[in-house]
């Protein structure tokens, strides 16, 4: 059991997913939700510290509706498992408990 | 059919409607939890949250009304949506009680919605499995 | 029933509400006996800036009310070394003496300790 962090803040306008990433142990879980999916995209600032955290074995997520929204679907870094709420409320579950960054 | 766990969720909601998409990604996962079989124990309301439950908003026809949303659902499930009392007065949302007591020509407080203190945020916390910030 | 319970203030005090009202819950939170503890980091730490004087903006002292957290049994205050040093914060300008300062590792290993988090 581990932490899911959660984040809605733009990347490219916030600290916000940095902050995350700084403290996110190579079991916790990273849920990128609202204008935090802009951190999806491959030329997000951020983007390789958290493709170095996925090798490490960090689970990153992202809310599909949220990425839909914004148009952003053919703009994703690989290796982002896109999830629905259901999804959300079970991966809650499978964390100790939850910090949302914003 | 496998067996599912039942767990107690409770949420806080510290932003405003319409202003911020946070109130909505909580709706959402309250929905998502309660249609999962989940309980959610309380919907705590504090900072800007508090907007979501006055009763004078008016938006658009052709938009998303978040507030009747959120009182379909208390009404639906039993829901206890609590508005820190605090953070309430301070931004001009009132029940009759509170309008009575600092002698307000009004009062706003949307129903299915209830004033209480930050003790309830606490003991959701307590109580729950599981607490959901939303900002 | 007891649980252990982090909140962690991110926002600096004054321009918005937030740090204000994330101060309430620790509060409440030891009224109600709870055993919380309080992380700052980000711009969280100008929040415990000795020498802050709110008046000249109308508003009550954020540092004085964090100073009287071990009064209400607040005891674990944990301060983000890294927010402080990219801040050129001090230690000694701080309005906490009893405070643990950790490294972001000490963070992540503090939150995988808990059992609900609270963040601001």
């Amino acid at each position: 059991m581990s932490i899911l962090h959660t984040v809605n803040k733009s990347p490219f306008a916030h600290n916000t997913l940095f902050s995350c990433l700084k403290v996110c142990t190579e079991r916790d879980g990273i849920l990128l939700l609202e204008d935090g999916v802009f951190g999806t995209i491959t030329s997000a600032p951020g983007a390789d510290e958290l493709q170095l955290l996925i090798q490490r074995g960090v689970k990153v997520f992202a809310l599909i509706n949220d990425i839909k929204a914004r148009g952003l679907e053919e703009k994703l870094a690989p290796n982002i498992e896109l999830i629905d709420y259901n999804t959300f409320v079970q991966l809650t579950l499978d964390h100790r408990c939850v910090q949302s960054w914003y | 059919m496998g067996f599912i766990l039942i767990m107690i969720f409770s949420l806080a909601v510290y932003a405003a409607p319409y202003s911020s998409q946070a109130s909505h990604s909580a709706y959402q996962f309250a929905l998502a939890a309660l249609l999962q079989g989940h309980s959610v124990h309380r919907v705590f309301f504090y900072q800007d949250g508090v907007h979501n439950a006055t009763n004078l908003a008016a938006p658009p026809q052709d938009e998303f009304n978040l507030q009747e949303a959120w009182q379909r659902l208390a009404n639906d499930h039993k829901l206890d949506l609590v508005v820190c009392v605090a953070a309430a007065l301070r931004r001009g949302i009132l029940d009759e009680a509170e309008a009575k007591r600092y002698d307000k020509p009004s009062h706003n407080l949307a129903s299915e919605f209830t004033i209480s203190g930050l003790g309830q945020l606490v003991e959701a916390a307590v109580v729950s499995d599981r607490l959901i910030s939303f900002g | 029933m007891n649980k252990k319970m982090l909140l962690i203030s991110r926002q600096a005090p004054y321009g918005k509400s937030t740090a204000r009202e994330a101060i309430d819950i620790a509060l409440a939170a030891s009224v109600y006996d709870q055993d919380i503890g309080i992380l700052f980091m980000d711009d969280g730490v100008f929040q415990l800036l000795k020498s802050q004087k709110s008046q000249n903006i109308d508003q009550k002292n954020i540092s004085s009310i964090l100073s009287a957290l071990a009064l209400y049994g607040i005891e674990n205050i944990y301060v983000h070394q890294e927010s402080l040093d990219a801040r050129t914060i001090r230690t000694d300008e701080l309005v906490v003496d009893d405070l643990q300062l950790l490294n972001n590792k000490d963070i992540g290993h503090l939150l995988n300790q808990q059992d609900q988090l609270l963040s601001f």
